[in-house]
């Protein structure tokens, strides 16, 4: 292409030219998400959640930490995902997610070591693990839906990092909203069914990336 | 930028002006061939007036413009090496006869012309998708955005013309032959 053809574009692209508004800062929009979905989910987490129950099992620290590490992992990953969305944020946001992942993989896997190796053959059935995959899958999908209609607006160059961010903190946010309905320990067919939610919901949003640009 | 952001056309124009030979320069590591060079140009320009609201205009505009200019050459790096990977230039294809004979240019010209008929006489889909990947030498993306189909839809087409050609090739020469 010539010269004349890149001014010619030039002039198309400025002849009426809209007003924009900038979008505000990530953090920002980050927290607004946030704080609406804590409202939405904090009502039907009060409404049909079993406090008691809760607050006794957060006596224990180890269960203590999975949770602040299944609720850490969600709201790094969503707010990496809204940095990743940006041309100028650096692309390190995308390890941001990775040390609270690993500490609630850690913390859920001595679980399974503390209480699904007592059980014997029980711990190892499906029983009600498939509803914990149907619950994070669920949740999420709404979740993801509402995310990705506000990370769209920044039409990310590389859709993929941000897609999987987003997709990583959804699932998260749904396997901490999970404990407040989980009123027993993690067994291995338990983590193994969270974390198949998880991987489903990631590599679901790795495919629809193109909704974002 | 600022005054683009708000609706400036003058303003952002002269920006756009301003901002290519530092586009132009930064695509040059991306990509050494001038023609295709500018069409990174252009096509970091659409980009910057379609994601213009992305920038915050309390930082600084040089690093948002380098990090789309570096996205969109390493784009088309890998576009280029896609199309390398899976598209094969075949010089041979316009020989008209297996011959070399028959392959100078006034046997060149007699075999446009005789063709032309023929081409005429295929279904409209497969004669387009012919003329633009054998005829003009279209890659199979480029043949594919024009026509509107898809690459695999050209594929067949093109496939099914080259078959409807050597049939109607062979009607023809048993026609003379009789």
């Amino acid at each position: 292409m010539s010269e004349r053809t890149t001014d010619e574009l030039i002039g198309t692209l400025s002849q009426g030219l809209a007003p924009v508004r900038p979008l505000r800062p990530p953090v920002l929009r980050a927290l607004l998400w946030l704080g609406t979905v804590t409202l939405v989910i904090g009502a039907g987490v009060s409404r049909w959640a079993d406090f008691a129950i809760i607050s006794a099992r957060t006596a224990d620290p180890r269960l203590a930490l999975e949770c602040a590490a299944t609720l850490l992992t969600g709201i790094t990953a969503v707010l990496a995902a809204f940095y990743l969305s940006l041309p100028d944020r650096t692309s390190l946001w995308r390890y941001a997610p990775i040390p609270p992942l690993l500490l609630w993989i850690a913390t859920s896997g001595l679980g399974c070591l503390q209480y699904g190796g007592g059980l014997g053959p029980a711990g190892h059935r499906l029983g009600e693990s498939s509803h914990c995959f149907i619950f994070i899958v669920l949740v999420s999908a709404p979740l993801a839906l509402l995310l990705y209609a506000v990370l769209r607006r920044a039409r990310p160059l590389e859709p993929l990092p941000v897609a999987l961010s987003a997709a990583l903190g959804v699932a998260a946010l749904a396997a901490f909203v999970l404990q407040f309905f989980h009123p027993f320990d993690t067994t291995v067919v338990d983590l193994a069914s969270h974390l198949a939610a998880v991987i489903v919901v990631v590599a679901l949003a790795g495919l629809s990336r193109r909704l974002l640009s | 930028m600022r005054a683009a952001q708000q609706g400036d056309a003058l303003c952002y124009e002269q920006l756009l002006h301003g901002i290519t030979p530092f586009i132009r320069n930064l695509t040059r590591r991306y990509c050494r061939n001038p023609q295709l060079a500018e069409d990174v140009v252009q096509d970091v320009l659409l980009t910057v007036h379609r994601i213009r609201h992305t920038w915050d205009p309390h930082r600084p505009f040089s690093p948002w413009l380098a990090a789309i200019t570096a996205r969109r050459g390493i784009d088309r790096i890998r576009r280029d090496s896609r199309i390398a990977r899976h598209e094969v230039s075949d010089e041979g294809m316009l020989e008209t006869f297996a011959a070399p004979a028959a392959n100078n240019e006034s046997g060149a010209l007699q075999a446009a012309e005789a063709i032309e008929p023929l081409l005429a006489a295929l279904p409209e889909r497969q004669r387009l998708a012919l003329e633009a990947v054998k005829i003009r030498g279209l890659s199979l993306a480029q043949a594919a955005s024009e026509s509107g189909q898809s690459v695999g839809a050209l594929k067949v087409n093109v496939h099914r013309a080259v078959k409807a050609l050597r049939a109607l090739v062979g009607t023809v020469d048993k026609a003379e032959k009789d």
